[in-house]
């Protein structure tokens, strides 16, 4: 479905990622985990279009998006969740929504906005709310929301686990692995190791730009190198 | 229990907000033209509505869009030497009836455009920096206007700005009647705009620009666009400070009349409309009102800007805008609650 061929990305003068590849291929979880600052959130904005790579293609569905504005690749059915949950805060749960479905015809809109309410009753509940005052749990859910309201084929989450706590974290996997059931097929890029892994098909591992690993998600829980690295233990 | 809210439904509120407009523009222009107030006070007014402009023109780059541009004169400057020059071509005192008030259209749309165009070449680089970073460039921009109109007095040959001399004998064009409908139609437009998905995405912007980047929001198109009509729109003003004043001089356009507007727009409130219009309104008359202490004016002045920062830094309005239906609304069904109570 996803096919990143030999990606390299510069900002400025700094190599960021380094002769990249990777796949996801239609119902599947893959996720890519990695310390602070060995690329995962580079890749995924690159994938999105809001950056764009020096050498290599990226391609979805067999047609090149690497070289589109993020708009465009949008309408080819990926959705990105970004980092830091970046919710427009000053507008209303319900407008938020709306932005994420920016791109589709109004009349599209309002089935998605119900579809989104259903699998978020608290954001039903709170549809006229001001989004910069929700919890930090209830914006990813929003943030979250706001990407399926594109209705994507896939979805790309960066780092939903963010400044949440641990039994919130628990319940942002919950909605990802019903997302996933229902149908979307998902990139997750993950700090939080453990939690990614246990959720996903397959996994790479990053260091500082390069894929050092990759591999099933489960045997990757149960490498002695992942263990050490990331999972402390 | 179900609550039943009243609604005025949309087609009767466009009806009583039109049918009110065309009561104050119609009726205040009998009475000013009537002799029902002096000629200082009617050119007060028409000062006021020429800011009422700047600064709501103003308030779609800075309050809707979020950026800090800082060459809002250069761009009615940029307006005004327009309107000036084709004023003064067309001869426009001389002409009668409907090619007067054509005269006065075209001059109107074409400082718009001139200016919109400028807002463009301007807009396209400069809107790839943020913050700071803008306010020098459009400050920048400004200043080589001003340095631009006071150095060059011709253009291929075509004497037409007359440098630092002034360009002067501009007809008169500016009436009490074409301020007012310029700006309602400013705020009408405006108005409409933001209130369609385009001004939606514009607020994405400000909210949160990679957000409104994964969302599918063409970012640099919007950006663009809205400084785009903020210049129009400051065009449009600087015509009719034209044909107000009769005469041009570089030196008015200078950073003093962009700081100027943005205090409007900052003490008004960034983001509202009905903030900039009052606080245009204030800044104008203020200064005016207070012409018999002349030393101590602009101390009050500063005065007032330094008060309405410290007790409400958001402005006078906030975020706040005023809906005539709103409120029509509210005392509908204020009625109705209390007679629930009875």
């Amino acid at each position: 479905m996803l096919k990143v061929e030999g990606i390299d990305v510069f900002y400025g003068n700094i190599h960021a990622v380094r002769q990249i590849s990777f796949s996801v291929e239609q119902g599947e979880i893959v996720t890519l985990i990695g310390a602070n600052g060995a690329g995962k959130s580079t890749i995924l904005n690159t994938v999105s279009g809001l950056l764009r790579p020096k050498n290599g293609t990226v391609t979805f569905e067999g047609r090149r998006i690497d070289h589109l504005p993020p708009h465009k690749v949008l309408t080819f059915g990926l959705a990105q969740v970004p980092e830091g949950r970046r919710i427009f805060s000053r507008m209303t749960v319900e407008e938020n929504l709306e932005m994420g479905g920016y791109t589709r015809p109004g009349a599209e809109c309002a089935g998605a906005l119900e579809d989104v309410y259903r699998r978020f009753p608290r954001l039903a509940e709170r549809r006229r709310q001001i989004a910069g005052t929700l919890s930090g749990g209830e914006q990813q859910m929003l943030a979250m929301g706001r990407a399926l309201m594109a209705k994507p084929k896939l979805l790309m989450l960066d780092e939903p686990s963010m400044g949440l706590a641990p039994l919130l974290v628990e319940q942002i996997f919950e909605i990802i692995k019903e997302l996933h059931a229902a149908g979307t097929t998902i990139l997750l890029v993950e700090q939080n190791a453990q939690m990614a892994l246990s959720v996903a098909d397959r996994a790479y591992v990053l260091e500082t730009g390069r894929i050092v690993m990759e591999g099933a998600a489960a045997a990757l829980l149960e490498d002695d190198k992942v263990r050490s690295a990331y999972l402390g233990s | 229990m179900k609550q039943t809210v009243k609604r005025i439904p949309m087609p009767v509120r466009y009806l009583i907000n039109t049918v009110l407009i065309a009561l104050l523009v119609f009726g205040s222009t009998a009475y000013v033209n009537g002799g029902g107030v002096s000629g200082y006070i009617t050119k007060v007014l028409m000062v006021i509505g020429i800011n009422i402009i700047l600064a709501v023109s103003l308030n779609v780059a800075t309050g809707y869009l979020g950026q800090l541009p800082l060459g809002h004169a250069g761009f009615m400057a940029v307006g005004a030497y327009t309107g000036g020059i084709f004023l003064k071509a067309v001869n426009a005192s001389e002409l009668g009836g409907a090619g007067y008030a054509a005269a006065i259209a075209a001059a109107l749309v074409l400082s718009g455009l001139v200016a919109a165009f400028f807002g463009i070449i301007i807009g396209v680089p400069a809107l790839r920096l943020r913050g700071d970073y803008l306010a020098i460039i459009t400050l920048g921009f400004g200043e080589i206007i001003r340095v631009v109109l006071t150095n060059i007095d011709d253009l291929l040959g075509f004497k037409l700005t007359y440098g630092a001399s002034g360009l002067k004998r501009i007809p008169k064009i500016t009436s009490y009647f074409n301020v007012l409908v310029c700006v309602v139609l400013t705020c009408l437009v405006i108005h409409l705009i933001m209130k369609s998905r385009h001004g939606r995405a514009i607020l994405a912007i400000r909210e949160n620009e990679i957000a409104a980047e994964s969302c599918g929001v063409r970012t640099t198109y919007y950006k663009v666009m809205a400084f785009t009509l903020s210049a129009f729109f400051a065009g449009v003003a600087g015509c009719l400070y034209a044909g107000y004043l009769g005469s041009l001089q570089p030196t008015t356009f200078g950073f003093m009349k962009s700081i100027e507007i943005l205090v409007m727009v900052v003490l008004g409130g960034m983001g509202s409309m009905l903030g900039s219009i009052l606080s245009a309104i204030t800044l104008t008359a203020l200064p005016e009102a207070l012409r018999a202490f002349e030393d101590y004016r602009m101390v009050a002045y500063s005065l007032v800007l330094v008060l309405v920062m410290i007790f409400k830094p958001t402005g006078l309005m906030g975020q706040y805008d005023f809906s005539l239906s709103r409120i029509l609304e509210k005392l509908l069904n204020l009625g109705k609650k209390s007679k629930k109570e009875g």
